[in-house]
């Protein structure tokens, strides 16, 4: 065996690389963590909500410790009009107690905390510390990183990228298929300050409750969505934007959350507060369909590096897809450290791991979803045609009669120039999809 | 749409204000100016969310790398091949983001 500086190498202390780091620390694998932030978590961002329930093997207990803002117990899904807007508002107060469910946290308090479980389990992190190229032997296996350090070559057995969605160590390595704009988002936020019994009174919620608003049709001729999520005494608000129609509709981002924002269904929620930090991140949002390669001799990806975003419109989740996959990357290395092959096909234990849990088989179930969601007619018409629908049910237009539900979709429908046909399909679509 | 809000928004430098850059002197975006002279989409200028890409009076492109978010918008969104190279900042450089 060649001599090496660790066991393994992580690229990058997010969500996937701190659990891939405890696994390998915890079976007595020699782990180097690196981090090219001052600290884990300063270059993470997301619209809000983690579901850390894959934590209950590696932390018992998670939610004792894990910083968290608010518990989700409400859950609205709304649909807007530049004049309307339809809610449909779920609240449960079981989300409220352990195990609970998803938790809105600022990712720079959340990822950091996970990497502190990392490091206390025995593995090394380095931060402040940015990895520039792959070390790969005559026979292209990748043998260890080079990072920005003076003499900062740092040799490994393996070498488990969770760099995140530009990962490029993955694109290095070869195991990304060229990059396509289309496949990707951009998500823009405010984090806009609010005294918390504000918060609270507004969202009608207390103590630690809070509030999951996903929004479709709020993005003008942008594809894309909008959110609203509470922390403790901030909110996030922001959109999702899909890239080439962000570029071809010269909107800029921030102008389209000042849009969400003076929607009247929003602006009573966040009028008068005070805009504490505003930021950006992509989001690899077409799952399945994007996905590179996951194993190569002597490297794995794990995490956004491996587009494990689960973008499928009422889902939204990101965060507990790279925990899994940090953690089936970390259960892998072992495996493939004590056979003694860590090429592909001693590291094959990842793939395996990742097709038999919820990773791969919610891609695989919603691998329709991502195109669905973001199509022209879901995004521009359908919101018109549902709101159209709803309005006409409820307004009472007296003398006239109570109009059918069946005229009603048929008048909207027309109205908006949807052919019946491919109202059909993407009914069929969306059964498949979400069914 | 063009629905303004009853109070005033804040400006775009305020906006980026409240974010933290921790500035390194070497610039990690690099635009190659001669490429993007006779570009007429400029997906770059309207996608960054950081607006660090301004078109010129005499047609080419300024660009700043000093608060960026690292997202990596501008390099998906360009369609001329060789215009931007982007890497991260040096270790422990650039984007910020808060804890609570």
């Amino acid at each position: 065996m060649p001599e090496v500086d660790f066991d393994a190498v992580v690229v990058g202390a997010g969500p996937a690389g701190s659990c891939a780091a405890t696994v390998l620390a915890r079976a007595g694998q020699s782990v180097l963590l690196l981090e090219r932030g001052p600290f884990a978590g300063s270059k993470n961002m997301y619209g809000g909500v983690v579901y850390p329930r894959i934590l209950d093997g590696l932390h018992p207990q998670w939610w004792e410790e894990a910083p968290i803002q608010r518990w989700v117990t409400r859950r609205s899904t709304m649909v807007l009009t530049e004049t309307q807007a339809l809610t449909i508002d779920f609240r449960t107060q079981a989300w409220g107690q352990p195990p609970y469910n998803g938790a809105t946290a600022f990712r720079p308090d959340f990822d950091h905390w996970l990497a502190t479980k990392a490091t206390a389990d025995g593995a090394d992190l380095l931060t402040s510390t940015t990895v520039v190229g792959l070390l790969r032997d005559r026979t292209g296996a990748v043998t260890g990183v080079r990072t920005d350090r003076p003499d900062g070559d740092i040799r490994a057995r393996v070498v488990i990228a969770c760099d995140g969605v530009n990962s490029f160590c993955a694109k290095e390595a070869g195991l990304h298929g060229p990059v396509d704009a289309a496949n990707y988002t951009l998500g823009v936020k405010e984090s806009i300050g609010l005294p918390k019994e504000v918060i609270d009174e507004r969202f009608n919620v207390r103590g630690r409750e809070g509030v999951d608003i996903e929004i479709i049709g709020g993005t003008g001729a942008v594809n894309g969505g909008a959110f609203v999520y509470t922390n403790l005494d901030t909110l996030a608000v922001g959109v999702v934007l899909k890239l080439p129609k962000l570029a071809a509709q010269q909107r800029r981002p921030e102008e389209l959350i000042a849009s969400v924002k003076a929607h009247p269904a929003i602006a009573p929620l966040v009028e008068g507060g005070e805009v504490k930090e505003y930021s950006a991140h992509v989001i690899p949002e077409a799952g399945l369909a994007m996905m590179p390669e996951m194993t190569g001799d002597g490297m794995l990806v794990a995490g956004d590096a491996a587009s494990m975003c689960l973008a499928a419109g009422i889902w939204l989740e990101g965060v507990n897809f790279a925990m899994a996959s940090g953690i089936a990357a970390g259960e892998a290395t072992v495996e493939a450290l004590a056979a003694g092959d860590t090429t592909r096909r001693g590291l094959a234990g990842y793939e395996r791991r990742l097709n038999d849990t919820f990773v791969l088989r919610d891609h695989r179930k919603l691998r329709r979803a991502p195109e669905l969601v973001l199509s022209d007619r879901v995004q521009h018409l359908y919101p018109q045609l549902v709101a159209g629908v709803v309005e006409g049910m409820f307004r009472v237009d007296n003398p006239a009669p109570k109009p059918g539900l069946r005229r009603l979709v048929t008048r909207e429908r027309k109205r908006l120039g949807i052919k019946r046909r491919d109202l059909a399909r993407d009914g069929i679509t969306g059964w498949r999809t979400f069914g | 749409m063009t629905r303004q809000s009853e109070w005033p928004e804040l400006g775009f430098e305020e906006l980026i204000g409240s974010t933290r850059f921790d500035v390194h002197e070497r610039a990690h975006i690099v635009v190659d100016g001669a490429v993007c002279a006779d570009c007429s989409t400029r997906e770059c200028v309207v996608a960054c969310p950081a607006k660090l890409f301004v078109p010129t009076s005499d047609g080419g492109i300024l660009f700043n790398y000093e608060q960026c978010f690292e997202c990596g918008t501008c390099y998906l969104v360009c369609n001329r091949e060789g215009a931007i190279a982007w890497s991260y900042p040096e270790g422990g450089h650039g984007v910020v983001f808060r804890r609570s």
